[in-house]
């Protein structure tokens, strides 16, 4: 067995024509790699230089950053407390995930459980379709649609946390989907006959067995959505009403750390104070993110188990 | 089999792309007076008029007038290569201090911004806009107090009625801190009085929508908006909120729009400062796209405020 490997092993090194070409592929894919790596390290090492230029500085303090609600950047002694934005990065996300989540999880349960021939057929290209879809087309819509019917159906002037919540769980509900389908597949179908032979019904096997099964790469699934939620700028600042208030309430205006970087980004001269705290918010999106994918990390890490 | 399908399908694919290409293309020739390729071709023969590349960014409400002007100045001058970029006034602004591009459009004044040395940069007053408070079409209301302005924008009068109009909640439409409109607004308009929180948006169409559709509302939008009835202009004490009134000085909410070059301009920068200056421009397209001739302003104002009779 040995001799023979060797003696496989040679012969193709021998020719060099095929050893060059190994070489290539391997010089090819590694730099593809490279690229790759540096690309997020240098985002990485330039937003965090750029994002605790506003505290070294010392126009504001990280603590007063993190949580004062007061944000005044044009006014004659500017305060630049970001919670508001934090909070409401955070409450649009968690909200959105709680809509987006039950309602992906049953769709890719309606599509490998029940109704695997037709249902797979009917649903995928919708959520491909979904996916398709532009954000300013998104948002686009909410804003004509989504505002007006708020308006209308429970008051106020429409801008609010539930607009943007609607439109965030729309965008959201194809990346959950097609995890959670991919999860839900990947079960082994020994599980299923094993729960059948017991006597088990179809949604006693569906609830009892193949769900917490899958528990932990449906999780993942909720929270690539929510990573992807916490991220979208142009869609929600459309029809959040971006006021930098702490909303009381879910009919409320609110305001998101993208919305706030997107509005006033342009308006802001390169190292100015205002400018400066923009980038701030960018490094706590990307620190938030990172947090994301740490839990998911440990939910893929059990699950290997 | 698989090979020449997918041969097929990236042949189809440029295919697209060059036919899309080619529409641009056409339009763009047919859109400038002069056919491009035309021009192309004389200036392969001789070189006359201006040559050489223009970077220009700033302000995103600018960029419409300046990528026309580029576009006329373009078919007469040939070998200029114009670039007009938006990015907001405060990217070009910093942008041209840093020297990265030859003009830097703004709609407020450099002094205004932090961060921006306003003394190495030369202001070039190019157009002027009026901005005018604007509501919703049924509240009932033609004509406002500049103290019942105040007191609507921060939040003391709460109703239409108050004010003689509709029975109808005020919703207050705002723009970001950092942007010029809203800048110009509080200045001239509230007396530098910090507005209320409301609903905000940047884009002047985005707040014009909302503004026609949200029973109530009220924000501030430039002249250049107001070109149909979603919306109705509010006069202020009485004035009229139009292109006669700004240029006489009666009407108090305006802004320039400032072109700035680091230095003196020269070549070809100096060139297109002049063409944007001169009466083809000022007279035609600026009046075209809802701007107020600078030059024909009969009063001017300091990076202070300070209003003065034009000598």
């Amino acid at each position: 067995m040995q001799a023979a490997e060797t003696t496989a092993r040679t012969r193709l090194l021998r020719k060099s024509k095929k050893w060059n070409s190994e070489f290539r592929g391997k010089l090819i894919v590694m730099s593809a790699a490279l690229v790759i790596i540096l690309s997020t390290l240098s985002i990485t090492i330039f937003l965090t230089v750029k994002g605790i230029q506003s505290f070294i500085t010392g126009d504001v303090g990280i603590i007063e950053f993190l949580t004062s609600t007061n944000w005044n950047p044009t006014a004659e002694n500017p305060q630049f407390g970001a919670f508001s934005f934090i909070f409401g990065s955070l409450a649009v996300t968690l909200l959105s995930a709680i809509i987006a989540g039950p309602l992906g999880i049953a769709g890719a349960i309606f599509m490998i459980e029940i109704a695997p021939s037709w249902g797979r057929r009917a649903l995928q290209p919708v959520i491909e379709l979904l996916v398709g879809i532009p954000s300013v087309v998104y948002g686009f819509i909410a804003l004509t649609v989504v505002v007006p019917f708020i308006r209308n159906t429970v008051g106020g002037t429409g801008y609010s946390l539930l607009a943007g919540v609607i439109v965030l769980s729309v965008m959201i509900l194809p990346t959950i989907t097609s995890i959670a389908t991919d999860a839900i597949r990947s079960q082994p179908e020994d599980l299923r006959d094993g729960a059948y032979a017991l006597g088990a019904t179809r949604w006693q096997m569906i609830r009892k067995v193949i769900l917490p099964a899958a528990k932990p790469a449906l999780f993942t699934a909720i929270i690539l959505g929510m990573a992807r939620a916490f991220g979208e700028a142009l869609a929600v600042q459309m029809v959040i009403g971006n006021v930098r208030n702490l909303p009381s309430g879910i009919l409320d205006p609110s305001a998101t750390l993208t919305s706030i970087i997107t509005l006033n980004m342009g308006h802001t001269t390169y190292g100015s104070a205002e400018n400066n705290t923009l980038w701030s918010m960018g490094l706590v999106l990307l620190a938030i993110s990172f947090i994301f994918i740490l839990i998911i990390r440990y939910l893929s890490t059990r699950r290997n188990a | 089999m698989k090979k020449t399908k997918l041969f097929i399908l990236i042949a189809c694919l440029f295919a697209t792309i060059g036919l899309l290409a080619a529409c641009g293309g056409g339009s763009k020739d047919s859109s400038s007076n002069n056919g491009n390729a035309e021009s192309k071709e004389n200036s392969k023969d001789e070189d006359k008029g201006n040559s050489g590349s223009l970077a220009i960014s700033g302000s995103s409400a600018m960029q419409p007038l300046v990528a026309a002007a580029a576009e006329e100045f373009k078919s007469k001058n040939p070998d200029a290569d114009i670039q007009v970029n938006a990015g907001g006034s405060g990217t070009g602004l910093s942008e041209v201090s840093e020297g990265t591009v030859d003009i830097g459009n703004s709609d407020v004044f450099a002094e205004e911004k932090d961060g921006i040395p306003a003394d190495k940069l030369t202001d070039h007053k190019v157009a002027v806009v009026g901005m005018a408070p604007v509501v919703h079409p049924e509240a009932g209301v033609e004509d406002i107090k500049k103290e019942d302005l105040k007191k609507v924008f921060t939040g003391k009068i709460k109703n239409w009625k108050e004010l003689g109009g509709k029975d109808q909640k005020i919703v207050l439409v705002n723009r970001p801190d950092s942007s010029g409109t809203r800048a110009t607004f509080v200045k001239y308009g509230l007396d530098n009085e910090t507005p209320a929180e409301g609903v905000t948006e940047d884009s002047s169409n985005t707040v014009k929508k909302i503004i026609s559709e949200t029973e109530g509302a009220i924000g501030y939008l430039a002249f250049s908006y107001l070109t149909d009835d979603t919306v109705k202009a509010l006069s202020v004490d009485g004035v009229k909120a139009d292109d006669e009134n700004v240029q006489s000085g009666k009407f108090p909410i305006w802004a320039y729009q400032h072109s700035y070059t680091k230095g003196e301009p020269d070549g070809l920068a100096k060139e297109f400062l002049d063409f944007m200056m001169s009466d083809d421009i000022q007279e035609g397209l600026m009046k075209e796209q809802g701007y107020i001739p600078a030059s024909k302003m009969e009063v001017e104002r300091d990076a202070e405020g300070k209003q003065t009779e034009k000598k």
